[in-house]
């Protein structure tokens, strides 16, 4: 059986991601330790907190070149919320460290001459990407069943700018149009917590672990 | 566009919910378990628990009740209630809490807003500010001219007063690094005669994070002139809902014919 690896890296709430993976059928293992993430099929990297801290806990635990080794080679990755931050290399947020560097882009700050409120904490609309040219046709398997305009639960100041606008397969409006669910070959990120999302966002964890 | 949020609150006493809850077919009205079951399925957009005892000894009590939540709803839930240190949000948000709310550890060491946010982030840290409107002549700010407008910060569960002005607080608030507050008017609560929209309009419109306002919700007019004329981003209720004298749905849809931003 598929067995989930959750990255725990002292970053806050892996249990809610562990028990909605659990209540849809999946294995999983809350894990620190790179060779259990070597021997799980599948990565989930969740996290909230601050880009410089999660960085330097992955590095001290020896997660962060595992992560990238794991995921070169294909694994199945999902990212959420920090966790899909981190897969990017800058981040407006970081004094100093670099993230993960998988894709490209930049993480950036709400800027509040936008006029609204930061942190972006609530629930908003996904809207889908249309016609997106580098992927294999069709719609993001991640998305699949959800519908345009569902409510999903987001809590974060930061939000991910991708180089390569092919990779973003939903956004979310907040002073403008922002990257919420991305997706390139083996690595798919949200920003949202699908796990505090209550229906929709068990129907995109259950499509994860179907992926 | 992000939608207002409707979040029910429960409040605990030695693990149990202590104010009463007449939910139709629920077992055991004392679990918050059940109750946070139910708003969860009556799709609620949050939820808060406030632990009213809040003494050293419940602490083990609540950290286990947090864990039963946790793995038991699919939404965000904030805890608050005798948060003292550091330590304290940490267990919390370990046992499965999304956020901490802090009330009067943050006015007596409002370094702990600072070291919570940069430990934690922002976005789980929040402060609750219980207001009570005073006279012009009884109390003033320093250097500011009197104004009927004004508002006094209270602690321990509303039994002390600070020298404390709830607009300032929520700025000060703010600026030391709170996510969001969670703003409740001592002079309104329990009264069902609507929310304070004086005193959740001036904070809301003084501070650049989200505003939840409390205290006072006993109408479906209510809803809407908090979050659409005070401008609150979220707003909380307890009795309305317990009673179920109109259920979530109702609140909702009767925003969302008005042309409020709900998720239902």
């Amino acid at each position: 059986m598929t067995r989930i690896a959750i990255i725990d890296y002292g970053m806050g709430n892996i249990h809610s991601v562990q028990k909605a993976l659990e209540s849809l059928g999946a294995e999983t293992i809350v894990t620190a330790r790179p060779e259990d993430i070597k021997k799980s099929q599948k990565l989930v990297l969740p996290g909230v907190g601050a880009f410089d801290d999660a960085v330097a806990e992955l590095k001290k635990q020896g997660l962060f070149d595992a992560l990238i080794d794991e995921i070169k080679n294909k694994k199945i990755f999902l990212g959420i919320c920090l966790g899909m931050q981190l897969l990017f290399k800058k981040s407006q947020e970081a004094v100093k460290a670099n993230g993960l560097g998988i894709l490209d882009g930049e993480v950036k700050r709400f800027d509040k001459k936008m006029n609204i409120k930061v942190p972006h904490m609530g629930w908003n609309q996904l809207k889908k990407v249309a016609g997106r040219r580098s992927q294999v046709a069709g719609e993001c398997p991640l998305l699949k069943g959800i519908p345009d305009g569902a409510y999903v639960y987001f809590c974060h100041s930061y939000y991910p700018e991708p180089k390569n606008k092919d990779m973003i397969c939903a956004t979310t409006n907040y002073g403008g149009d922002f990257a919420a669910v991305v997706w390139q070959g083996n690595v798919y990120g949200t920003q949202f917590h699908p796990e505090k999302s209550q229906e929709i966002g068990l129907r995109i964890l259950k499509n994860f672990i179907c992926l | 566009m992000l939608a207002k949020r409707i979040i029910p609150c429960l409040d605990i006493k030695e693990g149990r919910v202590v104010k009463g809850i007449k939910f139709l077919g629920l077992r055991d009205a004392g679990s918050p378990v059940e109750v946070a079951k139910i708003y969860d399925k009556q799709g609620a957009d949050e939820l808060v628990f406030l632990d009213i005892t809040a003494s050293y000894e419940n602490r083990k009590t609540l950290i286990d009740l947090v864990e039963d939540i946790a793995t038991n709803i699919y939404m965000p839930f904030t805890v608050g209630g005798g948060i003292r240190d550091i330590q304290d949000i940490r267990d919390l948000l370990n046992a499965g809490a999304d956020k901490i709310s802090i009330n009067t550890a943050a006015v007596k060491y409002p370094e702990l807003i600072n070291q919570a946010s940069s430990k934690f982030g922002s976005q789980c840290i929040v402060v609750a500010i219980d207001a009570k409107s005073v006279q012009s002549t009884e109390y003033r700010v320093q250097s500011e001219k009197p104004r009927t407008n004004q508002w006094q910060v209270y602690i321990n569960g509303g039994r002390t007063p600070t020298e404390l002005e709830a607009v300032n607080w929520a700025k000060e608030a703010a600026r030391l690094g709170a996510g969001e507050i969670l703003l409740t008017s001592m002079d309104y609560d329990g009264t069902k005669d609507g929310y304070d929209l004086a005193l959740t309009k001036a904070v809301s419109e003084a501070v650049n994070i989200p505003v939840i306002a409390s205290g006072g919700a006993g109408s479906l007019e209510h809803f809407y002139q908090v979050l659409v004329n005070a401008r609150a981003d979220a707003a909380l209720a307890a009795s309305i809902f317990h009673y179920a004298e109109y259920s979530l749905k109702e609140v909702k849809e009767f925003l969302r014919d008005k042309g409020v931003a709900i998720r239902l």
